[in-house]
């Protein structure tokens, strides 16, 4: 279908307009082979630039130069490690499972590739006389296919630890396994609110419909950008984006305190730098798709479109996308600056027990009021039928039975549960002598002179 | 016979294919990614049939979640690098239980939907299909939640350890 000769069928929207989901796989091959090299080339530069942009900035955090030696503020570094990774020696362990050994790193890049194909990067374009969509392709189900990768994208990395033959590696890629499907539930619940208002799940009209801003019940008027109008989503989207793509503070599956490197351990050479290439590749797919559900996508932001009106059309868009996924970029490189590592049960217990249930109950919410906005009650039905669940909520909350306040236990009860096979303990009664260095030290003390007793 | 008949076939053949690798290969792990490989057939048999909500649903819950949290469990339990002898069971009864069971069904959908016509429904959008859910199919629906969500009760009880006091 996409590769359809169909060129001189005519677009249907103008030029420069928002491209609809028809205007999709009408591309002559070469247009879709231009854009396919252009979003392969997009995500390398964008990985070779995103690593040496967190190297600086964790740097300048640090108050530190970071690397500034090859190239102009030696934006040639990551660039010379890439080359560097490459000619290395590739070591494969003797134990190794060896194809699903080479599979997996395989497995990581096409998926965190695949997934960047729905990103819309902006409107209608003339590219060669040919007028396209700047955007690979769009099905209706897009966001699904995002979701879908990353999926798969857990294959590589699990895979990858189980294949190492090796105990370090199988542990962090069980972590990561258990974290990515945790986090992918919590980020796809999240995408429900966007879906519900959007109306759709093609990428393509999720930036449409973010165009202009709506009224809620008729009267209320309501900003355009789902970050604004689906601000919990949004929350839930951003944290639950650092734990797909294994960032700090959630880069549980390679904590170098205690597992090593993680499922890449044994991976050297192009390999390693295909896991390497896999991650950023994946921290700019998230940050890209955030843009686009949730940040109006290659649309300006709202002063400039007021200021200008072309703004919006031509290649243009190209810029605002960019500079919208730099600036998500900038929060990953800032929250590894700043935030400790979690420890893996409060990761979980995070996960699980508040990202979903809290999503679940926002989309609940959300859903009761497209109803009564949709249904035809009076405004005053609508306002009962909104304040009343509130009213209940708030009134279990404030009179909700406080939890009873258990007493501490003391140690001899503590000591009692402990399981069988526990550490030994030391006897609580316990009596350390002194030291012979400190008793010699005290008896010097005491042979200081009374005169300057008062001192000491 | 069309290219659409064609790519339905060989996207049969390989699910068919790749599920007997699963019973068949000596190794615990790869037998798990025959699976995917079995289930991402029936999806591009999905995508084919032009259910693309389901096809990627598919992607989604079954190649995505479900089968690597069987590779989780079996690697927390045992996953041995290289084959297990004792996954081997006897191969005659197998091999007629299987094709019993796999015949016996064939020969079932053959006889009952072979002559069978339907008109194509055009394409399955999650629009459609989320009518069909939830207008003509709900009661079905909800009794599957129900039916999950005692199994999710079952699960924690039956892992739950008995409190020490």
């Amino acid at each position: 279908m996409i590769l359809s000769l169909l060129s001189d069928v005519p677009p249907l929207t103008p030029l420069g307009g928002d491209p609809t989901l028809e205007d999709f796989g009408k591309d002559p091959w070469w247009i879709v082979l231009i854009k396919v090299l252009a979003v392969f080339v997009f995500l390398v530069v964008m990985t070779l630039f995103t690593i040496w942009y967190e190297r600086r900035v964790v740097a300048r955090m640090q108050v530190r130069p970071g690397p500034n030696r090859h190239g102009p503020f030696g934006l040639l570094q990551s660039l010379a490690d890439g080359l560097k990774l490459a000619f290395k020696e590739d070591i494969m362990p003797l134990k190794a499972d060896k194809i699903v050994f080479f599979i997996a790193p395989v497995i990581s890049t096409v998926c965190a590739f695949t997934a960047f194909a729905i990103i819309p990067f902006g409107p209608m374009v003339s590219m060669f006389g040919v007028k396209t969509p700047m955007q690979l392709t769009d099905i209706p189900v897009a966001v699904l296919l995002v979701l879908a990768c990353s999926g798969m994208g857990i294959y590589g990395i699990v895979l990858g630890g189980w294949a190492s033959g090796s105990t370090y590696p199988l542990l962090g890629g069980l972590r990561s396994s258990a974290q990515l499907i945790s986090y992918e539930v919590a980020m796809g619940l999240s995408f429900v609110a966007v879906f519900m208002t959007a109306g759709t799940m093609s990428t393509s009209g999720i930036v449409a419909a973010q165009a202009h801003g709506g009224e809620a019940f008729g009267w209320l008027p309501t900003p355009g950008w789902f970050a604004l109008l689906l601000l919990p989503s949004f929350v839930i989207y951003s944290i639950s984006a650092v734990g797909e793509t294994n960032r700090a503070p959630f880069d549980l599956p390679e904590a170098e305190s205690e597992l090593v490197g993680g499922f890449h351990t044994e991976y050297s050479s192009l390999k390693f730098a295909l896991f390497f290439l896999a991650e950023y590749i994946n921290m700019v797919t998230v940050s890209a798709l955030c843009t686009t559900l949730f940040l109006g996508g290659w649309r300006a932001p709202a002063p400039i479109t007021t200021v200008w009106a072309g703004a919006n059309s031509g290649w243009w868009p190209l810029l605002w996308f960019t500079i919208k996924v730099l600036l998500l970029l900038f929060v990953f490189v800032w929250l590894r600056g700043t935030l400790p590592r979690l420890r893996y049960d409060q990761f979980m217990r995070f996960g699980w027990k508040v990202l979903i249930p809290v999503n679940l109950v926002w989309i609940l919410a959300l859903a009761g009021l497209k109803v009564a906005q949709k249904s035809s009650y009076s405004t005053t039905d609508k306002l009962m039928f909104v304040g009343v669940p509130l009213a209940v909520i708030i009134l279990l909350a404030l009179f909700w039975p406080a939890k009873a306040e258990e007493e501490p236990k003391t140690v001899q009860e503590q000591v009692a549960e402990r399981p069988e096979g526990s550490f030994p303990l030391p006897p609580m009664d316990l009596q350390v002598p002194v030291s012979p260095r400190a008793k010699r030290l005290t008896a010097e003390r005491e042979t200081v002179p009374a005169s300057t007793e008062k001192e000491v | 016979m069309t290219l659409l008949d064609v790519a339905l076939a060989v996207a049969g053949l390989l699910a068919v294919a790749g599920g007997v690798a699963v019973v068949s290969t000596k190794q615990l792990v790869r037998a798990g990614l025959w699976l995917v490989v079995a289930l991402g057939a029936v999806a591009v048999e999905f995508l084919l049939l032009g259910a693309e909500f389901a096809a990627w649903v598919q992607v989604l819950i079954y190649v995505g979640a479900v089968v690597v949290l069987l590779l989780f469990a079996v690697m927390l339990t045992r996953a041995p690098i290289g084959p297990s002898p004792d996954l081997d069971r006897p191969l005659l009864p197998a091999l007629l239980v299987g094709a019993a069971a796999g015949l016996g069904l064939a020969g079932l959908f053959a006889a009952a939907f072979g002559r069978l016509t339907v008109p194509a429904p055009g394409a399955g959008t999650a629009q459609k299909l989320g009518t069909a859910i939830f207008d003509d199919w709900v009661l079905p629906f909800e009794v599957l939640s129900v039916l999950l969500l005692a199994a999710l009760v079952g699960a924690i009880v039956l892992s739950r350890r008995e409190s020490t006091r």
